[in-house]
């Protein structure tokens, strides 16, 4: 016996370091037929590395300090040795971490991946979506712009239209009567303390949930039922070294994205870092027009389209809220006997793709001006939106579902 | 060891009592993590009040100043815009004779002012705190003709007159607040301080 595999051997008796390397990568049977769609779940574990990495390397040289935050930015941006591509590469991660996530959703809606037994995974990665948009609303707020001081105004005020308690509760996040120094500081600590923590558990949680059920595929066929002689899934391989490796020609071709963003529009016109943001905070003055970055636009436009109550301004604070909730009841709205939109009828379909359009359009709409045009075709879509959820129960149970196959499919 | 006679209803009740004063515990250990959340008592000293010289404001022109962190606007108001806010309809504003407590009780009328030249307003939206664009031209061209002058928001497109009233149908529910000041002389003012106060 080698000298390796003696020490392999001592580590096992003590930690199940071979056990959890064969049932989570060299002996865990993905379905043989996944496709395009299916590079975005490792993208997205690839991108969190990133940010964590460049992140810890940010706060090397950033001040959580009202007075020395925007200046510490461009301090990292001048004068830090390689600071500016660090710091691009964070903010320019967040926005590539939003579009990865996007698609993987996407994915997950396409081919039924929450419907069951596939709940607990769906519901681990909302509330990744959920920890993540926390995640990306705090960081905004860290470089003391414009944007970042108004952004958060606003968003932190939306908690003082909760009925009776929200001015209250609205300081008390604050930490003040106002965004100010004290908000900074518990934004940076929850930024790159808590939230990360948060994250990575439910990063583990959501791969966990997926490694004990076994992973969807585009026919929606669950690979369990059909066993070989070995009591391996005959349409499975092991995700080492196939699927290890067919990710690696995703992570390359994400990369040249990635760099061709980094290195020649690093705030890519405005819609990755905005331009009022290169403006310190100025509590005197709020920028003339005034939006979030693009991966929140949806739900803001959501948020202006309903009109108050009397004095609350709570109906379109709760619109915002439900837009976000309603995708965790999604296993449950779904009664369609089928996973894949390949076995599906053309009423979900049509639903999806109302969905989808409803989606980006509401995320156009939400940096445009409020008010004329804009707001009725907000609140139009906004009723779209939450159309494909409503109506669910219904046109999933009525729709005409074509036979799926035994097997996957496989070109 | 022998399990017989054991009293299970014994050994519920005791683990239940430890569970709830165990539960008790860790509330009263959750209050000083989530008061420490709230104002310091530096942050709610800076609220002291301000003294701002008026002087030099000319008719028409606005100015800002800092209370409480908060942007306060001074506007000098014209005698044509004084005009223009009693010639303002009602059936315009959501709230025309300020019922909803957003002043002072000093504070009445449709100036809402001590003294009708001059308004002081907390510059943010009652929508959602961004603090409004001062816009006192007569009919500019994306406020439309009927626009006397006032505050338009740019983040949600609420509209106020130069009295800091809402219009009817916009985000924000409620007209602009109006802090407590009071005059020390007719160029001098403190915002912060009751009138009568001081």
């Amino acid at each position: 016996m080698s000298m390796l595999e003696k020490t392999l051997g001592w580590v096992d008796d003590r930690f199940p370091l071979t056990k959890m390397w064969k049932e989570h990568l060299s002996e865990y049977y993905a379905p043989k037929n996944f496709n395009f769609w299916y590079f975005f779940g490792s993208l997205a574990l690839m991108v969190l590395v990133m940010q964590i990495l460049t992140g810890i390397w940010l706060t090397m040289s950033y001040k959580p300090d009202a007075e020395l935050a925007f200046a510490s930015v461009e301090f990292i941006m001048r004068d830090v040795e390689w600071g500016w591509l660090i710091r691009y590469l964070h903010s320019t991660g967040a926005s590539a971490f939003f579009v990865v996530v996007y698609l993987h959703m996407f994915r997950g809606l396409m081919y039924g991946s929450y419907k069951k037994p596939r709940e607990l995974i769906w519901l681990f990665g909302m509330f990744i979506y959920l920890a993540l948009m926390a995640e990306a609303f705090m960081g905004y707020l860290l470089p003391w712009g414009q944007m970042s001081y108004w952004g958060a105004q606003v968003i932190v005020s939306l908690f003082g239209a909760v009925p009776f308690v929200g001015e209250e509760l609205a300081i008390w996040i604050r930490g003040d009567f106002v965004i100010g120094d004290a908000t900074l500081n518990r934004f940076f600590a929850f930024h790159v303390i808590a939230l990360p923590i948060v994250l990575l558990g439910l990063v583990v949680a959501h791969i966990i949930a997926l490694h004990e059920v076994g992973s969807n595929n585009p026919d929606g066929v669950e690979i369990k039922k059909n066993k070989g002689a070995d009591g391996k899934p005959v349409d499975g391989i092991p995700f080492h070294p196939y699927y290890s490796v067919k990710d690696i020609v995703g992570v390359i071709v994400f990369l040249f994205f990635f760099a061709a963003v980094i290195f020649f529009a690093p705030e890519l016109g405005g819609w990755f870092l905005e331009k009022d943001n290169f403006v310190p905070a100025d509590p005197l003055k709020t920028p003339e027009h005034i939006v979030p970055l693009w991966y929140f636009t949806p739900f803001y436009a959501i948020l202006r389209a309903v009109p108050p109550i009397g004095v609350s301004q709570f109906p379109g604070v709760v619109a915002m809220g439900m837009a976000i909730v309603v995708l965790f009841l999604l296993p449950w709205l779904d009664r369609s006997p089928v996973k894949s939109i390949r076995y599906r009828g053309v009423i979900y379909k049509f639903f999806l793709a109302l969905f989808v359009i409803s989606f980006i359009v509401l995320g156009w709409l939400g940096t445009q001006p409020a008010g004329g045009i804009y707001l009725i075709l907000s609140q139009i879509f906004s009723i779209t939106y939450f159309l494909f959820f409503i109506l669910m129960p219904w046109y999933t149970k009525i729709d005409k579902t074509k036979p799926v196959p035994e097997r996957v499919t496989f070109k | 060891m022998s399990t017989d006679g054991v009293d299970n209803s014994k050994r519920r009740f005791l683990t239940a009592a430890t569970a709830v004063v165990g539960a008790v515990g860790a509330g009263f250990v959750a209050v000083p993590f989530l008061k420490s959340w709230s104002p310091s008592a530096a942050a709610k000293a800076a609220g002291a009040p301000v003294e701002v010289d008026i002087s030099k404001l000319q008719p028409g022109q606005l100015m800002r100043v800092l209370w409480q962190k908060k942007p306060i606007w001074i506007v000098h108001r014209t005698e044509k815009n004084l005009a223009d806010l009693k010639a303002m309809a009602d059936a315009e504003l959501a709230d025309p004779n300020s019922k909803i407590p957003q002043q002072p009780d000093y504070i009445k009328g449709t100036n809402r002012s001590l003294n009708d030249k001059y308004l002081v307003a907390v510059g943010l939206c009652t929508h959602l705190g961004c603090s409004p664009t001062y816009r006192p031209e007569v009919a500019p061209e994306d406020l439309g003709a009927d626009w006397k002058g006032g505050f338009y928001c740019p983040c949600h497109g609420s509209k106020f007159d130069l009295s800091g009233r809402v219009y009817a149908g916009v985000p924000a529910p409620t007209n602009l607040i109006i802090p407590p000041y009071t005059y020390i002389s007719d160029t001098r003012l403190i915002v912060g301080v009751d009138e009568g106060a001081a």
